[in-house]
């Protein structure tokens, strides 16, 4: 018998809970870290990126109104998935970042106990972020976070599977709905990632990843009316790109998480930062014994 | 009336009993399904970009019947209805208004009050409008109704039970007399859509022989549906729809309209449509006198489409008036 043929794959965008191709038609060649041949990701284009916005708005109202509580269980059960699907984490991790297998196993370990974190955060924020004010009157005065809607998520270009799970979980647990670019040259993590959500519980359209580059499509984000909140972490350490997608993103006065000057190290703890940066703080005046 | 009323003779022969009526409209050659589905989806392909976009959306504005058909219409939600039909988008005066505002026959005075004379039209559905299940006097005093109230279009419902049951004259003598109600007391008389709900009529070959029936019959424009029934609109049943409309000029030299209604939601729906109309019907048709979308959502679709062409961003929902 002849070798087996390769099963050579092309990788598809997460949309809506949908995986189409790119409206472009276009994609490119993945390759591991040593520049081997790995498969195709689908080149995102301008009106993937406005048709995952779209279903991220779409989304947003279901999703936001769920109780923390379930969403607690669902990115809960994303950790459960992935955890089944831990060998083909470990070697995508290891493949597009060239880590040794060792390393690859901590980096999904620390990627599934970051989502079971943010998880419990869930039905914790809002006390902990969150008060009753002391005013000078006869009123309740309460303040609760809300979530700031559909936010446009560049994700870190080195750590693709930690990286991308630490910006995308802050931002979905609190309710709000994203749209993630993944990193250019090591999309693979977050393509796995993609076809893990698609399967647990989490709905369509609340989480939408696009594979291709954030210099590209991050404009067309920064600039659109209907996305809420950017997050720049994808472009640490491009000054330039990062304050032109600031410029732009101030036209609807979308909240931004800037760019740092180089990326951060996923594996110390994050913090409140990364939820309270896409939340919005509402304070209610209710009159007592009324 | 002079067009209609001659073609009432040219087909004097066809529409004078059951039987020859019977016998033209089955005598029509029959409609390739497979076809007209490939050529719809071919059309659809095209790609339409820049100065032409900004050409094709603009006009599409100008061909929407901006619709509400609720039983919770209120009047105020009318006249919103009709402020917005006068300026689409207040953000840009260059926006054109479009072509009409679509309403039950009791609420055509309320639009009638706010659109006054801004030259944007006031249809009204009528002939108990969705089903079409009332008798005759009733649809007819139904119309009159509309007619003195200021309506300057009617959207009548043909009988489909009738229809689908072979009672082709029926549904011809209702049109026939529905087109004499909507005269006005001045000689002048409102423009007749016959609707034909498409998707209740379950063939091709029915939309083609209602298509015939209604023009013979005197109307103005042939529309697919009342956005009441699924499938709404479809590219393929107006497609048919185009064709009859283009053999029925060459045969008689009486241009008639067509009217798509429900389930058009995107700016790129409505360019498809638009290509198929240059294609197939011609380029005389692409004029809102001629074409026109039935459509709520869709206004929306297109001037955010419309703002992304002149500031280069894209715009969201939240930037324009509900409804």
């Amino acid at each position: 018998m002849n070798a087996r043929i390769d099963v050579r794959k092309t990788y598809k965008l997460y949309i809506g809970g949908a995986f189409p191709r790119s409206e472009s038609g276009h994609s490119y060649e993945v390759a591991d870290s040593k520049g081997k041949f790995v498969a195709n990701a689908a080149l995102a284009s301008r009106k993937d990126a406005r048709d995952a916005v779209v279903a991220a708005r779409k989304a947003f109202g279901g999703w936001s109104g769920r109780t923390a509580y379930n969403r607690a269980q669902i990115l809960y059960r994303i950790a459960e998935v992935m955890e089944d699907r831990r060998p083909q984490f470990v070697q995508a991790t290891q493949q597009s970042e060239g880590l040794s297998a060792a390393k690859a196993d901590k980096v999904v370990d620390e990627a599934i106990d970051r989502l079971v974190w943010y998880a419990g955060w869930a039905d914790k924020i809002t006390q902990v972020v969150g008060n009753a004010n002391p005013v000078a009157g006869p009123f309740f005065n309460l303040s609760t976070p809300e979530p700031t809607g559909v936010v446009a998520v560049l994700a870190p270009q080195e750590s693709s599977l930690l990286g991308l799970v630490s910006v995308v979980a802050p931002a979905i647990v609190t309710g709000n709905t994203v749209v993630v670019v993944s990193s250019y040259d090591r999309p693979l993590p977050a393509v796995t990632f993609s076809e893990v959500l698609a399967t647990s519980d989490v709905p369509g359209g609340v989480v939408n990843i696009l594979t291709g580059s954030a210099a590209t499509i991050g404009p067309w984000l920064a600039s659109h009316m209907d996305v809420n909140a950017i997050d720049l972490t994808g472009i640490a350490g491009e000054t330039a790109l990062a304050t032109d997608l600031e410029v732009a993103a101030a036209d609807n006065l979308k909240r931004v998480r800037r760019a740092p000057a180089a990326e951060p190290d996923w594996t110390l703890d994050p913090g409140l930062e990364p939820m309270t940066a896409f939340l919005e703080i509402k304070t209610v005046w209710h009159p007592i014994g009324v | 009336m002079t067009a209609t009323a001659s073609n009432l003779d040219l087909y004097a022969e066809v529409t004078r009993s059951e039987a020859s009526l019977r016998r033209f409209l089955h005598g029509l050659p029959g409609v390739d399904q497979v076809g007209a589905d490939a050529r719809a989806a071919g059309l659809g392909t095209r790609s339409i970009k820049t100065s032409a976009k900004v050409y094709a959306l603009d006009l599409a504005i100008r061909m929407v019947d901006l619709t509400t058909l609720e039983g919770q219409d209120t009047p105020g939600k009318v006249r919103a209805l009709a402020s917005k039909a006068m300026r689409p988008d207040p953000a840009d005066p260059s926006c054109p208004q479009v072509a009409a505002v679509c309403v039950y026959p009791d609420m055509v005075a309320t639009a009638k009050e706010t659109l006054d004379s801004s030259g944007v039209h006031v249809a009204a559905v009528a002939t108990a409008f969705p089903s079409g299940r009332a008798a005759l006097d009733i649809k007819l005093a139904d119309t009159r109704d509309a007619v003195e109230a200021g309506a300057d279009e009617i959207d009548m419902v043909i009988d489909r039970g009738a229809f689908l049951s072979g009672r082709y004259q029926q549904v011809f003598d209702e049109i026939v007399a529905v087109k004499q109600a909507c005269a006005r007391s001045n000689g002048e008389s409102a423009h007749l859509k016959v609707i034909f709900e498409t998707g209740e009529l379950q063939t091709y070959d029915n939309v083609r022989r209602a298509s015939w029936l209604a023009m013979m019959a005197g109307a103005d424009f042939i529309k697919t549906s009342t956005g009441k029934v699924q499938p709404a609109a479809t590219l393929p049943v107006t497609l048919i729809m185009l064709e009859a409309v283009r053999d029925f000029r060459e045969q008689t030299g009486t241009m008639i309209g067509v009217k798509p209604a429900g389930g058009i939601r995107t700016a790129k729906d409505a360019i498809k449509y638009l290509v198929m109309v240059n294609e197939i019907a011609g380029p005389d048709w692409l004029d809102p006198d001629w074409f026109r979308f039935g459509a709520s959502t869709l206004l929306n679709e297109l001037l955010m489409q419309r703002t992304k062409m002149t500031t280069g961003r894209y715009s969201g929902p939240d930037y324009f008036t509900l409804d």
